[in-house]
């Protein structure tokens, strides 16, 4: 009896408890939002270490734009979309949140596009690479800044078919992303006069791949490509390594590889490999200079994603100063009006689908011997420009901007 | 052999005692009451993934507390009405109800195809085909085109409920949510306090002896499977309209075990343990969300202590305290 | 040159050796986790994290200590045993009254810990190790270039398979161990340390799983994931081969290993699947597994 006046007692409470107001909006303060993978497998390629990125872009600004304090939030998106796309929704929704990056992981970052876009916040997409993001899924506020898998693909296929790379063997992870990055990669090489010879699918998350290794072997192809990303691609070196598939003569090609993936696996292991990069600490006095400051922050090497948040959110706050407000349809009409000259891109712009364009690199990993200090990975082979390792406007699948002129 | 060793307060008969009928009437009221008011202190998203999660582990507990039938592959059930809801309402573009339906009816026939070849075994093993299958049904979910491999159904419309309310708005959206939810968790509380209910878990309790009194213990079982399978398919369908998106997480068997450890920290074998499990997990995965890997580590550890010394769960040590099932 | 299933016999061969490679690991693991389970009742859901632990512990004495892999073989199950004998000591023993469903929640939590905590001081990229110089290079065979590493992780495996089955069906103590199982009271009315005999058994387990790690650590990326990747498999290849049996256990491993190769060439992309479908068969046919005895 008792217990239940109590928990009548409870409910009483409940309903006369002041119903208070929703959160409140902030509109004096510019606040930015990157949902990442703080904990997965892409932890290391951004992570923690985009968010001291954007940190330094805030601090290098100022701390304020047009006498409003930047603010900065991150969270983890756990590497599942409805994690994160609840999270992005709370921060604008409740949050007051006005700009939003998002680190790898496409899955998210499509369902972030959709979300920023209802809401009209600029949405960057710095990690995922889903190409959907600037095609069938473009908006008017998406800004696909880093990379994707066009340029990936565009880029490397034509410069190893010239290089001398025809006949080609995929090895590919049985999902969106290695299915999609092969048929690219396999229309740009027969473009350019290459063969594919054969091409495989493996299981994505499988832990051995020497089976297919050996079936690339028979195949009598020279260039071994692999389309897969993550531990994966980790494997398939590691593998590719022990049975001597580059001794033999194969050049192999890496999709989707990262400066930390390089890290992890050793330059004994890692060496001869190709792969393109959107930027590389290394390759001139501007991005060393970056390189250690971050460096000094974070004991690693910077990858072009870090790179890239801390461009993207200098390239927003400029936006927001130019402008002299944070309203997101105006703010992004201003990036797409001004070149981006920063230490990540020379000459960038972003196109009316939402594509930044700039430079990418062709890279190879360096043998122990060329390698003179530490995180001395890479020799530069080609770079390859901005506009060639992109989504020609006749091949664009983004209604805005084929439809209708801009 | 192995049932599961509940830890539940003894119930006298079918017709309670009066005084725990009105406690769990009394509940129910506390309930909708909080339902009513939470929207305006918390967000209203938050509280719907709570609540789609509570029902999911309702649906489990279902078969777990109560049927004493440990499944590893409940996320199949739950993210496979998820994809089906979504296409629905994107592809078909049915109205909400329909396609939440049409994902509990998926939900419901996969229970079917599983539970028909699991029942067929005890404890550990009937376990490991449920697992079995699961993994299957995942890999089904990666391959399959229209369920966009990893990057999931993006984009679902909520649309017009009965072709009328628009369920864009979170708000409206969400007393939806909370209405079917109530539903749902008074459906169950019926089921469990009927006399196939209380057949059930005679069979759970002593499957032998059941089948002597003459109970069917294999279609008990496989129905209550099935019951299980189609709310876990309703509270999938409605999670993926409510974020308007189905992805893999909701078919991977990491998603069939958060589950178990929802209906283990609330609480196995009553009635409204599993709501308090959800709410728990729910909030720490949300608020320690910034914490990246200390949420996995949190969460082996609120595995560890509540299979050590709070086997019971939350609720299940409340009933225990005041003496009265719940 | 004929061919088989469309495939030239030669690559067939190369398939199926490396095929019985991959079995290797699957069936020292597969012995840990049915050791455990066959003797204590114990379904180890933190095999797969020991597994990892082993690789990672072997990495920290390359690399803290200098202790090369000969060492590291023997010194990192050691090192592992030991937090296993803790572990059942501590924890797992309190359950053994219960039902199996709370020792295989609360190994599923020790794994989430265990997991969180290394992703937490090494990221997941995964640490380098190399494969030891006694062992690099390999054997051109006429039908392909086998690694030597590979070779002596099949050897290394089928020698401590057949090590552990000799001892537990063979050797008196294996004889109180299989004793113990089936009355334990009677056996320590014998005068038999039933419990330290139980938590020797576990640590014994832990230790395989983590010789397992080592062995696998050249040739993966050792990084804190790799044991909730391998785990579920594992548990599919014990309840084929028979949730209690040793035998089962070895030779299912080698088996699945076999079948999984022979996926990779003729269906690749469901060579993660096949061995569920397996699963789900043989429960359906015969629940106890194919070596198992019925419970």
């Amino acid at each position: 009896m008792f217990v239940n006046k109590l928990l009548a007692g409870a409910a009483f409470i409940c309903a006369a408890m002041p119903l208070a107001a929703n959160a409140q909006m902030s509109g004096d303060t510019v606040k930015i939002g990157l949902i990442t993978d703080m904990s997965g497998m892409y932890a290391d390629a951004d992570g923690p270490g985009g968010a001291e990125a954007i940190r330094m872009a805030i601090e290098d600004f100022g701390g304020t734009v047009n006498g409003k304090k930047i603010e900065f939030v991150v969270a983890d998106h756990q590497n599942k979309a409805d994690i994160g796309a609840a999270r992005v929704r709370e921060w604008i929704d409740r949050d007051g949140v006005d700009m939003v990056l998002a680190g790898p992981n496409s899955s998210v970052g499509l369902a972030v596009a959709k979300i920023a876009a209802d809401r009209k916040k600029p949405f960057f997409a710095i990690g995922s690479t889903s190409s959907r993001l600037t095609n069938e899924e473009c908006t008017p506020f998406t800004i696909h800044y880093a990379y994707d898998t066009v340029s990936l693909s565009k880029g490397i296929g034509s410069a190893i078919v010239s290089d001398g790379g025809k006949k080609w063997f995929f090895l590919t992870a049985d999902y969106v992303f290695g299915t999609s990055i092969e048929k690219d990669t396999r229309a740009v090489v027969t473009e350019k006069g290459g063969t594919v010879v054969g091409s495989i699918k493996h299981p994505l998350g499988a832990s051995d791949f020497s089976s297919f290794l050996l079936q690339a072997q028979g195949s009598g192809a020279d260039t071994l490509a692999l389309a897969n990303a993550g531990a994966d691609t980790i494997n398939s070196i590691k593998a590719a390594d022990e049975f001597g598939v580059t001794q033999g003569g194969m050049r192999l090609v890496a999709m989707n590889m990262y400066l930390t993936d390089v890290h992890a696996l050793g330059l004994p292991v890692a060496k001869g490999l190709y792969m393109t990069d959107g930027w590389y600490w290394d390759l001139n006095d501007e991005t060393r200079t970056w390189g250690k400051r971050y460096f000094a922050k974070m004991n690693k090497m910077p990858t072009l994603l870090h790179a890239a948040d801390y461009s993207a959110v200098g390239t927003y706050l400029n936006a927001v100063k130019a402008t002299g407000t944070d309203d997101g349809e105006k703010v992004v009409a201003q990036m797409k009006a001004m070149p981006i000259n920063d230490m990540f891109a020379k000459g960038g712009t972003i196109r009316p689908d939402g594509r930044m364009i700039h430079d990418m690199y062709l890279m190879q990993v360096k043998t122990p011997e060329e390698s003179k200090y530490p995180w001395d990975y890479f020799k530069l082979v080609k770079v390859i420009p901005g506009e060639e390792a992109a989504t020609t406007k006749a091949e664009s699948r983004c209604a805005a901007w084929t439809g209708a002129t801009q | 052999m192995a049932n599961v060793a509940i830890v539940a307060s003894p119930e006298k008969s079918i017709a309670m005692r009066g005084d725990v009928k009105s406690l769990h009437r009394a509940i129910f009221i506390a309930i909708a009451a909080i339902l009513i008011v939470a929207p305006f202190v918390l967000y209203p998203v938050f509280l719907m993934k709570v609540l789609c999660f509570a029902l999911f582990a309702l649906a489990f507990n279902l078969l777990l507390g109560y049927g004493g039938l440990l499944s590893f592959g409940h996320a199949a059930f739950f993210g496979m009405a998820g994809y089906a809801a979504a296409h629905a309402a994107k592809v078909w573009g049915l109205t909400p109800e329909l396609s939440i339906l049409f994902g509990m009816l998926v939900g419901a026939g996969l229970g079917l195809a599983v539970g028909a070849l699991a029942i067929r075994r005890q404890g550990i093993y009937f376990s490991m085909i449920t697992l079995a299958l699961a993994q299957m049904v995942f890999f089904f979910c990666l391959q399959a085109s229209f369920t966009g491999g990893e990057d999931g159904i993006q984009g679902v419309p909520r649309g017009n409920l009965f072709g009328l309310v628009s369920l864009a708005d979170d708000r409206v959206m969400y007393m939806f949510v909370s209405v079917v939810f109530l539903a749902a968790l008074a459906l169950i509380y019926r089921i469990i306090h009927s006399p196939f209910g209380q057949a059930l878990k005679a069979i759970r309790d002593n499957e032998p002896r059941a089948i002597s009194l003459g109970f069917r213990a294999a279609q008990y079982k496989l129905a209550t499977f099935v019951l299980s399978a189609s709310l876990a398919g309703l509270a999938g369908g409605m999670k993926a309209l409510v974020f308007q998106l189905a992805s893999l997480t909701d078919v991977h068997w990491s998603m069939s075990g958060e589950v178990v450890l929802m209906t283990l920290v609330g609480g196995m074998g009553t009635v409204f343990g599993p709501i308090v499990g959800a709410l728990v997990m729910v909030a720490m995965q949300n608020y320690l969300a910034q914490f990246g890997a200390w949420v996995t580590i949190i969460q082996g550890v609120v595995f560890v202590v509540c299979v050590l010394v709070f086997r019971e769960g939350i609720v299940g040590l409340i009933a225990k305290v005041i003496r009265r099932p719940l | 040159m004929f061919t088989i299933f469309d495939i030239p016999v030669q690559a067939l061969f190369g398939q199926l050796l490396l095929g019985l490679i991959n079995g290797s690991f699957y069936a020292i693991l597969s012995l840990g986790l049915a050791i455990i389970f066959g003797l204590l009742n114990i379904i180890n859901f933190s095999h797969g994290a020991q597994y990892m632990m082993g690789a990672f512990v072997a990495w920290m004495l390359l690399h803290y200590a200098g202790i090369g892999y000969w060492w590291a073989l023997l010194l990192a199950p050691l090192i592992v045993g030991i937090s296993g004998v803790i572990l059942e000591r501590v924890l797992l023993s309190r359950l053994y009254k219960l039902d199996h469903l709370y020792g295989l929640l609360l190994t599923f939590g020790v794994a989430l810990i265990v997991q969180g905590l290394f992703r937490n001081e090494f990221g997941v990229s995964g640490l380098p190790y190399a494969i030891p110089p006694e062992l690099t290079g390999g054997q051109r065979l006429p039908f392909m270039f086998l690694p030597n590493y590979r070779a002596w992780v099949v050897v290394a495996s089928l020698a401590v398979c057949l090590a552990t089955w000799l001892a537990i069906e063979k050797t008196k103590l294996g004889a109180y161990l299989r004793a113990a199982t089936e009355n334990p009271a009677l056996v320590q009315a014998f005068g038999v340390n039933v419990p330290l005999l139980l938590t020797l058994t576990y640590g014994f387990g832990v230790a395989l799983a983590a010789f397992a790690g080592v062995l696998a650590a050249p040739v993966l990326s050792v990084n804190p994931n790799m044991g909730a990747d391998i785990i579920i498999v594992v548990f599919a290849v014990v309840v084929i081969g028979g949730m209690g049996s040793i035998l089962g256990a070895i030779v299912t491993g080698f088996s699945l290993g076999l079948v999984e190769g022979l996926t990779k060439v003729l269906y690749p992309e469901a060579s993660s699947t096949v061995i569920f479908v397996i699963m789900a068969l043989v429960l359906l046919v015969k629940p106890a597994g194919l070596f198992g005895r019925t419970a």
